[in-house]
């Protein structure tokens, strides 16, 4: 079966229809969160509960002129937006759905991930460099110290999941927390140690809210200080790309908490196939991001990066060290 | 966050913030010399809106004027046409009817609270919050529904006539603002306070952001808001009283810190001070008319008056020389914004980008208000 040419050829068909879904309905979702938060109605027009507003927008989008304003760098300019797709896309490929769904069990699955991760910081990056535009560079600085601040205390919070499992392969840290929710990392109950758990849930996915460039900590394109950050001088698919990318960053991030602290498909009670908990944690978990975004105000670019340096890394070396220890002491 | 900023000439670029940016709130410009996120100098362009209002008045009559009015401050509407019709009436000598003077204040003190919702929300929207400007459009709706039953306009009013106001009041109209301030009492802990002024995020943002010294607010005339977060008791209301404010039973809410978190408190307490006096307002009401008799065409001796009102962002000053004829010779008009804004300038020197904006959102800025 693993030999065979029809297996990659149909998961690549399959992530990359669950990409696209996901892409374009959870900016659905996302309106239809942010009005219900608001108490209206949002989108409702197009199809039963505006379902169809995904595809009018697309088409919108689509038969739009790109624009490449002068003084900007032409190419960097066109190639920004695709490489805010490409990583989250290629992220999908060692992603486990289940346990056997996953086109490519790799061994450094973790590694790679983390790595494709920063490549999106980059789209971010080239695209406000090359605007030319005065909010588009500041709004490309202000990525780069929030990325550099954010991914140190997440990495440090993944090496004790990887120190606990033992594997830096996500199919392996998932397996290892099988078996109803008092195995899950969050939890940790079996022991007696690594109760703390939660300290690191907490951290990580602070840091991965910041690391998407979410409210509270949509620094890059914070619209009331710089307009919209590097998308200013973006029109047409281009900003339509940034947005995919965006809302895949998201879902990636979920699947990646997920399958980390939450046991990945592991049901908490044992009942229903992997795969439908996996979408269910996956999805309260960008519930909750939408509904932290519609929330709270925005920080500030300062004290943001002080959240990062003076309480996050401090906390997750702390965390690392007892991890540490108590692998040592047990 | 202030700290004093060491920068070489050639390494400072200048940000040309607006007249179209989403934190400006209407066309104005701030040209921001900017190191790196830190303001160096910021200067404010106005002009973008400029309509001559003074100039209008000098060629068309007095009751011609009133509609201008209304379009300064669109905001606070009412508290423009009631400061245009006071220095009127001090010039004509018009008496008002009691039950007029009562009208006018429910109505300005409605319309003040439509403004503080508006800004509140406004003010959030440009600390990146979205939900609160809902909210509060959600209250402010109830009010214009009422403020519309009897002026007929929902946003640029022109209800006052020299001599009392447009029409009366009904009993719809009572019950409904007694049934709104139950309404907007019971949302205020819950929907402003728990969910916003308690809120880390913006405490954080608020606390010590933008210090305003008294010194800094009598260089520059502040008055309003600005003034009394500055821990000024100033409020045109009480120490210049006017209408029949003098009757009613209500606080100047004053807070020594100067920063934006006092203004913001100094605004949600008003919020309540202004419920307190429509309360009050509506049990005291009066029978009686609403509008004394004024000949069409007024042509008031000629003479120099002053007539100020205190609107949601200051005090509002109305200088009228006349000359004997039936339109004013001059119309000086003194728009609280214009001073509260020129203050912005030496204040941001130093701040941070997203902190200046946070300063300026503030500061509660109407722009066609400041260029008349």
């Amino acid at each position: 079966m693993d030999t065979s040419i029809w297996r990659p050829i149909l998961y690549l068909i399959g992530f990359m229809a669950f990409a696209g879904v996901n892409a374009a309905w959870l900016g659905w979702a996302e309106r239809k969160g942010a009005a219900h938060i608001q108490r209206r109605n949002g989108p409702k027009e197009v199809g039963p509960f505006g379902l169809w507003q995904p595809l009018a927008d697309g088409i919108k989008l689509m038969t739009k002129q790109l624009l490449i304003p002068s003084g900007t760098d032409d190419i960097l300019f066109r190639i920004a937006p695709i490489l805010a797709m490409i990583p989250a896309l290629t992220s999908m490929v060692v992603i486990p759905f289940s346990g056997n769904i996953q086109a490519r069990p790799i061994d450094l699955s973790v590694l790679l991930i983390f790595a494709l991760a920063s490549i999106g910081m980059f789209a971010i990056l080239l695209g406000g460099w090359a605007s030319g535009n005065k909010y588009a560079v500041i709004s490309a600085a202000r990525v780069v110290s929030q990325s550099i601040a954010y991914e140190i205390p997440m990495l440090i919070t993944v090496i004790t999941i990887v120190m606990i499992t033992g594997s830096m392969s996500l199919q392996d840290i998932a397996m290892s927390q099988q078996g109803g929710f008092w195995h899950w990392n969050i939890f940790r109950l079996e022991g007696g140690h690594f109760i703390y758990m939660w300290v690191g849930f907490l951290i990580y996915f602070i840091c991965s809210v910041a690391e998407t460039n979410r409210a509270p900590f949509d620094m890059a394109e914070a619209e009331s200080e710089l307009v919209a950050g590097y998308m200013t001088e973006y029109g047409s698919m281009g900003f339509g790309l940034f947005m995919m990318g965006e809302y895949l960053n998201i879902v990636v991030g979920a699947c990646m908490t997920t399958i980390l602290f939450l046991g990945g498909w592991g049901s908490p009670f044992g009942f229903m196939p992997g795969i439908w908990w996996f979408l269910i944690k996956i999805y309260i978990l960008i519930f909750a991001i939408i509904w932290i975004r519609w929330t709270y105000p925005r920080t500030q670019i300062y004290k943001l990066l002080n959240l990062s340096w003076k309480i996050l890394i401090p906390f997750s070396l702390v965390n690392l060290l007892v991890t540490a220890a108590f692998i040592k002491v047990f | 966050m202030t700290a004093p900023i060491i920068c070489r000439e050639d390494e400072v670029f200048v940000l040309n913030l607006g007249p179209q940016h989403p934190a400006t709130h209407g066309v104005l410009r701030v040209k921001l010399t900017m190191d790196g996120e830190y303001v160096v100098k910021a200067e404010p362009v106005l002009g973008y809106i400029h309509r001559m209002h003074e100039k209008m008045a000098e060629d068309r009559t007095f009751a011609q004027f009133m509609p201008n009015t209304a379009r300064m401050d669109y905001l606070h509407a009412l508290a423009y046409n009631h400061g245009y019709v006071l220095a009127v009436e001090r010039a004509a000598g018009i008496e008002v009817p009691e039950r007029a003077e009562y009208i006018r204040v429910i109505t300005v003190e409605l319309n003040r609270l439509t403004s503080h919702l508006l800004w509140w929300s406004a003010f959030l929207l440009d600390l990146g919050g979205f939900s609160p400007l809902l909210y509060a459009f959600d209250d402010r709706e109830q009010i214009l529904d009422l403020l519309e039953r009897v002026t007929g306009s929902r946003l640029t009013y022109c209800y006052f006539r020299f001599g009392g106001v447009y029409n009366d009041i009904d009993d719809d109209f009572i019950t409904g603002t007694r049934n709104f301030i139950k309404r907007l009492r019971s949302r205020l802990p819950r929907f402003y306070h728990d969910l916003v002024t308690k809120n880390i995020i913006l405490i954080k943002r608020l606390k010590d952001i933008g210090f305003v010294s008294k010194e800094q607010c009598r260089k520059y005339g502040a008055t309003g808001p600005l003034l009394r977060g500055s821990g000024v008791q100033f409020d045109v209301r009480k120490n210049e009283p006017y209408s029949v404010y003098p009757e009613f039973d209500f606080d100047i809410p004053v807070y020594e810190e100067g920063d934006s978190m006092a203004r913001y408190m100094v605004r949600m307490d008003e919020i309540e001070q202004s419920m307190r006096i429509i309360e009050q307002a509506l049990d005291k009401l009066p029978d009686g008319p609403v509008r004394a008799k004024v000949p069409k065409i007024l042509k008031p001796a000629a003479g120099d008056y002053y007539a100020a009102v205190e609107a949601a962002r200051g005090s509002f000053g109305c200088r009228l020389v006349c000359n004997g004829g039936k339109s004013p010779y001059r119309l000086k008009l003194r728009s609280p914004t214009f001073s509260n804004l020129s203050l912005f300038g030496e204040v941001a020197e130093g701040m941070l980008l997203a902190d200046a904006l946070a300063f300026m959102g503030s500061l509660d800025l109407v722009i066609p208000e400041i260029d008349r």
